[in-house]
């Protein structure tokens, strides 16, 4: 139906520009990888393995890459916890107001990061909202120290971020569900729980599967989070990478830290596919 | 809703623990943006509870501050540019995902996801290698092309799934009522595609306006908002940015209130955020 | 309303239920006594409240008044996955990330009955489907077909009392509907469980089943078995749902019925009167006519239905009959037709519902 003309009008325009401005990159950030920095901050272009061999050697990186995985996890798990049982009652149980509470999942999420991230900044820090609350009602004397510039203010805030991006995709899933489905399970005797857990969840896996996805490979590369509320020790795996680029000028190494996450990262996604693939059973 | 109608009673503890749930997450939500809000009109500054002395202080100090304001017309420049760069590419990348067969297309269509799932710095850093490799200076240009490129998918997943629900059969109607591929394009497929389209275009734009990962490394001299509010948290918190950020949040609250009734007014139409996030069964 | 077949004890006794969505009316005061072992079909067009009432009785729908009970328990009371009835659905709702074995199996694994009884009763259901070959697979594998036979099995095989069936051919196509209305019937009574089957197609009711009720707007019409129903239509609804029909709107007085020209004798009592006359017993008219109403008429239309054919015939004044003749139809333009006034059947109006 459609001409030779149109076919090529609307190809080649978008693979053009995609190639140029994200293969290419990409591509010049692969060759970075394997070159090196003079001590005069020139970009030497011999190829050798040597960053690689720096970050496997250098437990600073390894560290720090735990590090991010664990803070990761954690942000995963969290937004699971907090997200499935909201997207169950949303889809569920919650009748007309349904598209109401949905929107109301929603708008966080356009809502600025930075604005968010700040927020927390002001109610975590020692004389923040938190800490002066509790201080007031007598719950504590001294402010609490662990809340702000540490790994958990940096959970805390990228779970309440990254939390919707878990709800969305597990209601989705929830609302494929045919509802005679439920009818049928209890119709065979299965109590609500029982066909929750026989029926409902098995076919919600898909969904929780992106969503965990999404929570753990965005907290993974997430910079601003732990720059703001971390502290030395919530140090991950991209302010290395930002700083290599900044004040510590080794873009052949950051380039290769770089790649090695785009490594990582690909991987789950990958991974994560097959995963939603095998439990798809429409 | 079946639990909803049968045995209210037998059901009614799972419910209320369920209810009980979905209003703490929801607390969560939006207690740091109310204390946002709150502290912004806070007499003395951020921090310290229970807030005194009400004030609108912060926001004469905010809207007399002329580097927020030249930071604000960056940003609008750059998410309006981004805005149609990103269509002008998209459109086109899903009419080609979802009509042409051509080499390298399960390749395109990951590499167009990608900077979506990516750590934005990869692709900040790669583009500014780019940059550096070709002497291209760095600028709200640059900046623009950033966001443009990472946005693209946006603009492909919303009309892809836009293209998928339009009835191919208009199109062959018009064809074959003598309309030639471009009137076609114009006349049938845009229109049907008006509520995809507005709605990717409004997310590219907040997007980009919220954007800094890609930002902070393709910044010249001119910042945009984010990064000028950045920098300012670096050299310590000042209530003004509360002050901003609540006005930020406005006018989120607007952008997504008019979405949704855009929305209400055809029924059907697309969620943005659900079908960038949808689980990828079968696709 | 028909009483239930003398010889059978009841199972099911619905009483006077309603239902009442928001500001709809869906049923208004259905009462039905539904025996063991028998095959009830509830009959009727969409928006009757057919599938409501079937709803009520799998459980996933309250009723706004009315009780239902099984033996001496009332069953409304109890939510779906206690009772022990078992539903086959319109769209099958077979589970789609289960084999058809873990399908079947489901209602037993809930009941937590012993592994080896589980396999066992398992194939004993797919084997009666002829569903046992395939028993390994998904859902999505097999035909519509088969996974009708397949829902079949999973609800059986947990031996409830009472299966309710909500339109289960409707998604089948012509041939193997009929054929699968044969297999059910004959299934039916090997199982010996009552089947409520719930359908919009009147021919597929008077196949299947041991009694009808008709459902219109909420109301039963008539309950009674198919030849009666047929035979004996209680009102102008039914004689219309059920076959094809001629209303004779007439006048009665001192026992004869007054239709235009036509003039039979009756027993019924005086006052206008609708009376139901089948095609099939409009025939043309024979020498010897003994008490036999006479008509004359023009052969307006002929319409061939394989076996027979329908004829409409205008007579004087206007009246249009249809009649049924054999296949070859009539040949003549002017016909003499001529029908026994036994087979004009009384029926009450049947009222605009809102």
């Amino acid at each position: 139906m459609f001409s030779r003309a149109y076919k090529t009008a609307v190809t080649v325009p978008p693979l053009a520009w995609v190639a140029v401005f994200l293969l290419f990159p990409y591509a010049l950030m692969f060759c970075y990888s394997f070159w090196s920095v003079t001590p005069a901050q020139t970009i030497l272009h011999s190829w050798s393995l040597d960053n690689y061999k720096e970050l496997f050697q250098k437990s600073v990186y390894w560290q720090t890459l735990l590090r991010s995985m664990w803070i990761a996890a954690r942000v995963m798990l969290f937004s699971l916890l907090l997200g499935y049982p909201l997207a169950y009652f949303l889809s569920f149980y919650a009748g007309k107001r349904k598209d109401l509470l949905y929107q109301m999942v929603i708008i966080p999420l356009w809502v600025s990061y930075l604005v968010r991230a700040y927020a927390w900044k002001t109610i975590l820090g020692s004389d923040g909202v938190l800490n002066t609350l509790l201080q007031y009602v007598h719950l504590t004397r001294h402010p609490l120290d662990f809340l702000l510039y540490s790994p958990f203010a940096v959970v805390l805030t990228l779970t309440h971020i990254y939390t919707p991006f878990t709800i969305l995709p597990i209601y989705a899933s929830l609302e494929h569900i045919p509802r005679n489905l439920v009818e049928a399970s209890h119709d065979l005797g299965a109590t609500p729980a029982q066909t929750f857990r026989k029926v409902i969840f098995p076919l919600s896996i898909p969904g929780v599967v992106a969503g965990a996805t999404f929570a753990f490979v965005l907290s993974l590369g997430d910079f601003l989070a732990p720059l703001l509320l971390g502290g030395p020790s919530g140090i991950m795996i991209s302010n290395i990478v930002v700083s290599l680029f900044g004040a510590a000028y080794n873009w052949p190494l950051g380039a290769a830290i770089s790649l090695g996450m785009l490594v990582i990262v690909v991987s789950l996604l990958f991974f994560s596919e097959r995963q939603e693939k095998k439990w798809s059973f429409s | 809703m079946i639990l909803a109608d049968s045995k209210q009673r037998r059901t009614a503890p799972r419910a209320a623990w369920l209810l009980l749930h979905a209003s703490a997450v929801f607390a969560f939500l939006y207690l740091p943006i109310a204390v946002l809000i709150l502290y912004s009109f806070n007499g003395q500054g951020v921090g310290g509870f229970p807030p005194h002395h009400l004030t609108l202080d912060w926001y004469r100090i905010l809207f007399a501050d002329a580097a927020i304001w030249d930071a604000v017309l960056n940003s609008l420049q750059v998410a309006l540019a981004a805005m149609v760069i990103s269509l002008a590419l998209g459109i086109p990348a899903a009419l080609a995902l979802d009509r042409v067969q051509f080499p390298g297309k399960a390749l395109f269509r990951r590499l167009v996801l990608l900077p979506l799932i990516l750590p934005g710095i990869i692709t900040g850093l790669s583009l500014l290698m780019l940059f550096n490799l070709t002497s291209v200076k760095l600028s709200l240009l640059t900046i623009t092309l950033g966001h443009g490129t990472a946005l693209i998918s946006v603009a492909a997943t919303e009309v892809f799934a836009g293209l998928q629900k339009l009835d191919r059969a208009q199109e062959e109607a018009s064809l074959d009522l003598g309309a030639n591929y471009w009137q076609t394009f114009w006349r049938i497929t845009v229109p049907n595609l008006k509520l995809p389209i507005i709605g990717a275009a409004l997310l590219i734009f907040t997007l980009s306006m919220d954007e800094i990962a890609v930002s902070f490394f393709l910044i010249g001299r001119d910042n945009t908002l984010p990064l000028e509010i950045w920098g300012r948290l670096r050299r310590g918190i000042t209530p003004e940015i509360n002050a901003v950020s609540t006005i930020i949040f406005l006018f989120s609250l607007l952008t997504i209130v008019f979405w949704y009734h855009l929305r209400l007014r055809s029924q059907g139409a697309p969620d943005v955020a659900m079908e960038l996030l949808e689980p990828s069964n079968g696709k | 309303m028909s009483a239930t077949p003398a010889q059978k004890p009841t199972l099911l006794s619905i009483r006077n239920i309603a239902k009442t969505f928001g500001r709809n009316v869906v049923l208004r005061d259905v009462s039905l006594e539904i025996a063991q072992g028998e095959f009830l079909t509830i009959l009727g067009e969409s928006g009757s409240g057919k599938t409501t009432l079937l709803r009520i009785i799998a459980g996933f729908e309250t009723a706004t008044s009315g009780e239902v009970w099984m033996g001496a328990e009332r069953l409304d009371q109890q939510p779906p996955y206690r009772r022990r009835v078992n539903t086959v659905f319109q769209n099958y709702a077979l589970f789609p990330h289960l084999t058809v074995e873990q399908n079947v199996a489901y209602g037993l694994r809930v009941a937590k009955r012993p592994n080896a009884e589980i396999e066992q009763r398992v194939a004993e259901a797919l084997d009666k489907v002829k569903m046992s070959a395939h028993a390994r697979k998904k859902p999505s594998k097999i035909s519509g077909g088969q996974q009708q036979r397949v829902a079949l099995a999973r609800a059986l095989v947990n031996r409830p009392n009472l299966l309710l069936l909500d339109e289960p051919l409707s998604a089948l196509d012509a041939n193997l509907r009929r054929q699968m209305q044969v297999e059910l019937k004959s299934l039916q009574r090997e199982v010996g469980i009552a089947f409520v089957f719930v359908t919009h197609d009147q021919e597929e009711a008077m196949v299947m089943s041991d009694r009808i009720a008709l459902l219109r707007s909420g109301e039963l019409e008539q309950v009674a078995t198919p030849r009666e129903i047929y035979s004996r239509p209680a009102t102008a609804y039914v004689a219309q749902f059920i076959g094809h029909t001629n209303l004779l709107r007439s006048e009665v007085r001192d026992g004869i019925a007054r239709c235009g020209a036509l003039s039979w004798r009756t027993s019924t009592t005086d006052g206008p009167t609708l009376f139901s006359l089948r095609p099939e017993h409009l025939r043309p008219s024979s020498v010897a006519s003994n008490g036999l109403v006479r008509l004359k008429g023009k052969v307006l239309q002929q319409v061939f239905h394989g076996p027979t054919s329908l004829v409409r015939v205008e007579c004087a004044d206007g009246l249009v009959l249809v009649m049924r003749t054999s296949s070859g139809g009539l040949t003549a333009q002017e016909v003499e037709l001529e029908f026994s006034p036994a087979d004009a059947i009384p029926v009450r109006e049947s009222p605009e519902r809102s």
